[in-house]
């Protein structure tokens, strides 16, 4: 799954995959993110990690176009998203969270549609479409509709819909959310070859154990900041990421009550 | 605990209606219906009373017995069954079965429809107070019919429950259940005749129902008033029976419910077939037309309207032979393609947040505006054409075709460009994908109707040159017109057509992130 490089000056320097600058967004009277910077390395496999509500997907949404941002750019590559989406759109691949699918079509229709809506060959399409199927585990349920999907499988459709037309940069919101753990590692795989030869993923999770052990790089987002980024080692500093996580974000509380749940 | 279980019904029903006024609104609207209903049935029984026993014997068994009927198919019919207060939900909590029948029955009167029918029944205690025994044998039998009337359609909804639960039941239930509400005058009316041609068919129908689980609860009152008292203690013991024979179905059916619940699952299939997907042209509005075909007949929220067309010309046809004269099957035509072009004004919102992928491939707006107006046009423009023919052949009258066809070809491509135009811009509250047709939508309905009224008066603004023309042919009975309507019709239609494509088109590619933050109020 070798990334196309349609723009050699962008392969020359050390352009980041992603870089966004003071991204911001407000909805009613709360602050979702407030002002953003980062730089995702190409290259590099990237986890963003959050409590709920931290504004992670908010964040990926601006960066990947799908929400406007009230301030702050994001860059792909060296294109700019929101000035010149349909060129920035070509090079990502997006996983996004929380977000309804075409489900009265078949799985391997689903995934055929989103191929041929980004203008690709109808013979591409289908021998990448074959293909995805077989490497997420699908292959069994291609014609059935994926309104008939399980939670996982919807989440593996979904996520061979962001690879068909093998993107430089992949951006997964939650991609392991109820996958089964062998579809899981099969996962894991694909997107390590795909880093292997030159593919970026920013992959957003709260499970710190699957980030520390798949990414290289990782941001911590809470409260709509960022309060640490950089590769993992850097990070964690010496600590697992959960621990560094959560003194961190803070909030973890050592109650002396429920005792009486140890009474029976 | 039966308490509780009703304190628990009554806050889901204030919490649900606090979630949004507008909930409160329809509501209200849904409230005063009932209330019209209830206080028309309550008077005609009020007046009974001055009525031959009977009479008042006869539309009271009737009516009971229909009573328990409806209770017992419209929820299956319907898949609208209220379900609040699910078992299902209650699993975890070691609830005794005894007091989790009756909190459920009775939580079953909490409502609209339980309300009503309690009010009805009890209405028919006023009809039997002719004596203190009719009274009480009414109050009795009133009791027991409504008791029987929740239980019956527990029962029911539990035993279907699995099979409501299946998507593809959900699908066809919905469709099928549009056949009926769209023929609803006809059925009526045949219904009406049929019972007024045997009126005399109806005391023997209601003596035989008495006797049935049906009408026994509810022939009490009136077997008391009319001195047969060992008549009324045989039916006293029938409705006893069927009332305990519901509860003992219901409890062996919610002990099973329980502890096997409902499995929705289907088999899985193979791919290999393409659909539509491999005939189209491999382009991306070539995609989104096969995408929106496949929709149009998978979808029961876009099937359903597709049921309505051809019952369109039969309900037309009905009215002509009503009164003789079909000269509104003129309208088939033009109220097709208003109905077709028009319904695609509403297809940004009944994507849902599905409508993120096109966002995230950067499919260009006009792609996506021209394949889903191509996809409608597909199959509206022949239903249209065949309309349009369909009618002359029934009534002759060939010279005024062109004018017709020019008047139904300019609203169906001036109502796409429009639509094109309207969906790309508003969203519109339609049931949530994966509901039934029927479901009342979240969202927004002040601005459904806004755009929703003001949407059709600029199409029938749009279209007032080909009513013009059609006017005047009609007035000066000159066939030229007929001719220059059909020219106006296809050259307005089709320049507002790419205009609206085109405009639509801009928008979408605009606007498209701030559609889909509309689009994600609403799921």
């Amino acid at each position: 799954m070798t990334a196309p490089h349609p723009d050699p000056v962008a392969h020359a320097g050390p352009v980041p995959a992603l870089s966004i600058r003071g991204l911001a967004k407000r909805f009613g009277g709360k602050i979702a993110v407030d002002g953003i910077s980062l730089d995702v390395p190409a290259g590099s496999f990237f986890g963003i990690v959050g409590p709920n509500g931290a504004g992670k997907t908010t964040t990926l949404s601006m960066a990947t176009g799908l929400l406007r941002p009230d301030f702050g750019t994001a860059v792909v590559h060296g294109v700019d998203v929101w000035a010149r989406p349909l060129e920035a759109k070509k090079l990502m691949g997006i996983l996004p969270d929380g977000i309804r699918l075409f489900d009265r079509l078949t799985g391997e229709q689903l995934v055929s549609y989103a191929g041929l809506l980004r203008g690709m060959e109808r013979d591409v399409v289908s021998s990448r479409v074959a293909e995805l199927l077989a490497a997420l585990d699908l292959s069994q349920d291609a014609g059935t509709l994926v309104v008939d999907y399980s939670a996982g499988m919807t989440k593996k459709i979904a996520l061979a819909s962001a690879l068909i037309h093998a993107p430089r940069l992949l951006v997964l919101d939650e991609p392991f959310e109820s996958v089964d753990p062998v579809s899981a590692s099969n996962i894991r795989a694909i997107l390590d070859r795909y880093v292997a030869s030159g593919g970026t993923v920013i992959v957003s999770s709260h499970v710190m154990d699957l980030v520390q052990r798949m990414c290289d790089h990782v941001a911590v987002v809470a409260s709509g900041r960022l309060l640490a980024a950089g590769t993992v080692d850097e990070v964690r500093a010496g600590a697992s990421l959960e621990d560094r996580f959560v003194q961190l974000v803070g909030g973890r509380n050592h109650t002396e009550g429920l005792e009486w749940l140890r009474t029976f | 605990m039966v308490a509780h279980l009703l304190r628990l019904k009554l806050t889901l029903l204030r919490n649900g209606l606090r979630r949004s006024p507008w909930q409160l609104v329809g509501m209200a609207f849904g409230g005063l219906y009932a209330l019209g209903l209830v206080a028309a049935l309550v008077v005609a029984l009020v007046l009974l009373r001055q009525a031959d026993p009977g009479l008042a014997q006869t539309a009271v068994v009737l009516g009971g017995s229909a009573a328990i009927l409806g209770w017992g198919l419209i929820p299956v019919v319907a898949s609208a069954a209220d379900l609040t207060l699910d078992p299902a939900r209650f699993t975890t909590y070691a609830i005794p079965m005894r007091h989790m029948l009756a909190g459920l029955a009775l939580g079953g009167l909490i409502g609209i429809p339980g309300l009503a029918t309690a009010l009805v029944a009890l209405a028919t205690v006023w009809t039997w107070s002719r004596g203190l025994f009719p009274a009480l044998g009414a109050l009795a039998g009133a009791c027991l019919g409504v008791l029987s009337c929740i239980v019956l359609s527990k029962v029911v909804t539990t035993a279907t429950a699995s099979l409501a639960a299946s998507r593809r039941f959900k699908d066809v239930s919905g469709i099928a259940f549009m056949v009926p509400l769209v023929l609803m005058g006809p059925i009526v009316a045949g219904v009406s005749r049929g019972i007024s041609a045997s009126a005399g068919f109806l005391p023997e129908l209601a003596r035989t129902m008495a006797w049935t689980p049906l009408g026994a609860p509810w022939s009490l009152g009136g077997d008391l008033a009319a001195g047969r008292p060992g008549e009324a203690a045989a039916k006293l013991l029938i409705a006893l029976a069927t009332l305990a024979g519901l509860a003992w179905c219901w409890k062996l059916l919610l002990e099973r419910a329980l502890v096997n619940p409902p499995y929705a699952g289907s088999g899985s299939r193979r791919g290999g077939k393409m659909g539509l997907f491999g005939i189209l042209p491999s382009t991306p509005a070539g995609a989104v037309i096969a995408r929106s075909l496949t929709y149009w007949l998978r979808d029961p929220r876009y099937a359903g309207s597709l049921v309505v067309i051809p019952l369109l010309p039969i309900l037309l046809l009905f009215q002509g032979s009503q009164s003789g004269d079909y000269g509104s099957l003129t309208f088939a035509a033009p109220l097709a393609a208003f109905l077709l072009a028009w319904s695609i004004s509403a297809d940004v919102s009944y994507d849902n947040t599905a409508f993120a992928l096109h966002l995230a491939t950067g499919v260009r707006g006009v792609d996506d505006r021209l394949g889903r107006a191509l996809a409608c046009l597909a199959f509206a423009l022949p239903v249209v054409l065949v309309f349009a023919v369909g009618h002359f052949v029934f009534t002759g009258g060939w010279e005024q075709l062109p004018g017709q066809l020019g008047l139904s070809l300019g609203i169906l491509f001036t109502g796409l460009g429009l639509s094109s135009v309207v969906s790309a811009r508003y969203t519109v509250a339609v049931p949530l994908p994966g509901d039934s047709p029927f479901k009342k939508p979240p969202g927004n309905v002040g601005q459904t109707m806004a755009v929703q009224f003001a949407g059709m008066a600029i199409l029938a603004l749009l279209v007032l040159p080909e009513v013009a023309l059609l006017i005047v042919q009609l007035v000066t009975r000159d066939t030229l017109f007929g001719w220059i309507n059909l020219a106006a019709g296809l050259i307005l239609g089709l320049v507002f057509f790419v205009a609206g494509v085109r405009l639509g088109g801009r928008w979408l590619d605009a606007r498209g992130p701030e559609l889909l933050a509309q689009l994600t109020v609403n799921r």
